[in-house]
């Protein structure tokens, strides 16, 4: 397999009547999916419902998921593109940041968000018009700037049904595609306040999906209930799992993560068998008390990561479904979802950790110590790297950035050979279980997020009246801290950071400080903050 | 009421907790932010509070919430 949409058409053909995406308004066969999606890659090919699209071409998505989403994105990647969702929640002039990055030929959007998206698209033009020399946006022989193309899903859904399906012309289109090429592009924070764009290409994903699926039993049989927005990759494990076994992809709406009567309602309604969910989401239904509401009991399989699972939480969830797998995954994005994984053979103790676990298949994962060697006895700690065909291409346009992290082995002198290092601190306890300890950096995953924490003292800093910023992050109370030096207020510093961040990144506490805590090498103090809460 | 106006001051220190009557309805508090006070709330008064009850209703305001901890703790 070298495309990710072999997969769709085989499972297609497999199981052309069963559901492959649903959500709570529609939902769509393997069938209908693989023809949809075929037509939608024609309309694009021709240029008929947009400007003329090239292989690895980018469009960006501006609204939250849906089984026509998925649709729409399946046909970008079918015509030879990769897509990447843009968080709609994010203030205006972040998600700007994100499209000056990406560029994308097209955005597709729906009537909710396309005030928003045009609103976002005009001040970034007005901003970027100084730029504008610079950009492959701006046409010298026109002089004009070229925004991206606004599609409403809506309208390519209709044009699509429209749209009859150009063999010949799909067929050439596969003769110019290569399994590196990228299929998505997920952005996260960036230390230096600019969002950074994790390029991921089909090889790593069918790579990792195809033993994902076989080493946890994934198959046609399967409900997974996709909790992650797809501008996060844990969406990748639930869509690509369900093209490749044909199980169903049911949809949650971000919503129902408000209200957990209707949350619980819908899994068990729709007979879900497997959550592929971020911790923090777990710990939504524990704290609310989801399943002493409702038990969805034909759950069997539920996997978890993006931060440490909290034992007293999974323990809940085990004393009602304690006949289910749990497993624990890690990984970062830029690896390909995940790593490694810990199948939970035993009880834990309130006060122990649950093992990161053992390599995936085909993936290289090691510690590498302060001085670069390689990591062998148990309990010592070093740098979690990781390497094999599930590496990112990069930072997308951020050559930089790309090269600082996914860089040669230090270890390897013989040929080329590509590691991703994580930035995260692990070690091996005896068994040989990796089990992630800490961040050598400032950055920190707060309610299921990933922030660098430099992204929003960038942000602090740039508002008027502010001399330095500072962020700590309280892990106890999981509440971002924020000290700042100037006189600027508190309250004019809160609202403009509302204005630049998401709510997340958002600082629970903010105080101002006469003077900033430096140390001896003339450095801000962070222990010395830290300890003033 | 103002030892409760304390502990949501706590899970954000930027809203107006005293004041505004569409904490969730005007998507002031993110999901986060209910996880987050749920589980202080929990807590804080000794008390576990329903799914059923975790609607919009009851945490749009400072008195609704404080009205839905009485209920609980009665």
């Amino acid at each position: 397999m070298t495309n990710v949409i072999e997969m769709l058409r085989d499972s297609a053909e497999r199981f052309p009547e069963n559901t492959a995406f649903a959500d709570p308004e529609k939902s769509v066969t393997f069938g209908k999916l693989y023809d949809v999606v075929q037509r939608i890659a024609t309309l694009l090919l021709k240029g008929e419902a947009s400007v003329p699209f090239e292989a690895e071409s980018g469009v960006g998505f501006y609204m939250e998921k849906s089984v026509d989403a998925v649709c729409a994105m399946l046909g970008v990647v079918r015509a030879g593109g990769f897509y990447s969702f843009i968080d709609v929640r994010q203030p205006m002039e972040r998600a700007g940041a994100v499209i000056s990055v990406l560029e994308p030929v097209i955005i597709i959007t729906d009537d909710e968000n396309k005030d928003t998206l045009k609103q976002t698209l005009t001040a970034m033009e007005n901003s970027n018009a100084a730029k504008a020399l610079n950009s492959p946006y701006y046409i010298l022989n026109s002089r004009k700037l070229i925004s991206p193309q606004i599609i409403l899903v809506s309208d390519l859904m209709k044009l699509a049904e429209g749209c009859e399906i150009d063999e010949g012309l799909l067929e050439f289109s596969k003769t110019v595609a290569y399994d590196t090429m990228p299929l998505y592009v997920n952005f996260t924070s960036g230390s230096t306040g600019t969002p950074k764009g994790v390029a991921v290409g089909h090889r790593s994903v069918i790579d990792f999906i195809t033993e994902f699926t076989e080493v946890f039993g994934i198959d046609e049989r399967d409900v997974l209930a996709n909790q992650a927005p797809f501008d996060f990759d844990v969406s990748v494990k639930d869509i690509y799992s369900g093209l490749l076994t044909g199980a169903r992809v049911q949809l949650i709406p971000r919503d129902y993560f408000s209200s957990p009567s209707v949350l619980m309602d819908y899994l068990t309604d729709n007979e879900v068998t497997t959550l592929i969910w971020a911790v923090s989401a777990m710990c939504f239904v524990s704290i609310m008390n989801g399943l002493e509401y409702r038990l969805p009991d034909k759950i069997n399989k539920i996997m978890f990561s993006g931060e440490v699972m909290p034992v007293k939480h999974l323990n809940k969830w085990r004393s009602f479904l304690p006949d289910a797998t749990y497993v624990n995954l890690y990984g970062p994005t830029e690896i390909t979802c995940n790593c490694t994984y810990y199948i939970l053979d035993r009880e834990f103790a309130k006060d122990e950790a649950i093992p990161a676990g053992m390599p995936f298949a085909n993936e290289k994962v090691f510690l590498l110590d302060d001085e670069d060697k390689l990591v062998f006895d148990a309990h010592v700690e070093g740098e979690i790297c990781v390497g094999g065909s599930c590496l990112a291409l990069g930072y997308y346009k951020d050559k930089e950035k790309t090269d600082q992290v996914f860089v040669q082995n230090p270890l390897n002198n013989r040929f080329h050979e590509r590691i991703y290092r994580t930035g995260d601190l692990g070690k091996y306890d005896e068994d040989g279980n990796l089990i992630y300890t800490t961040r050598k950096d400032f950055q920190i995953k707060h309610m299921g997020q990933r922030i660098e924490l430099g992204e929003i003292e960038v942000s602090a800093m740039s508002v008027d009246g502010v001399t330095r910023a500072c962020c700590i992050y309280d892990q106890k109370k999981q509440k971002i801290l924020l000290y700042y030096t100037g006189e600027a207020e508190k309250k004019a510093v809160t609202e403009s950071l509302q204005r630049k961040l998401p709510q997340y990144m958002i600082p629970g506490k903010t105080e101002q400080l006469d003077e900033m805590p430096m140390n001896k090498n003339g450095k801000i103090d962070r222990g010395a903050l830290a300890s003033r809460k | 009421m103002e030892e409760l106006i304390k502990i949501l001051e706590d899970v954000r220190d930027d809203v107006d907790f005293a004041n505004t009557k569409d904490l969730i309805d005007g998507k002031v508090l993110t999901s986060f932010d209910i996880i987050q006070l749920i589980s202080t709330l929990d807590d804080e008064y000794d008390i576990s509070i329903p799914a059923a009850e975790i609607v919009p209703a009851n945490f749009n305001s400072a008195e609704a919430i404080y009205a839905l901890v009485q209920r609980l703790q009665g």
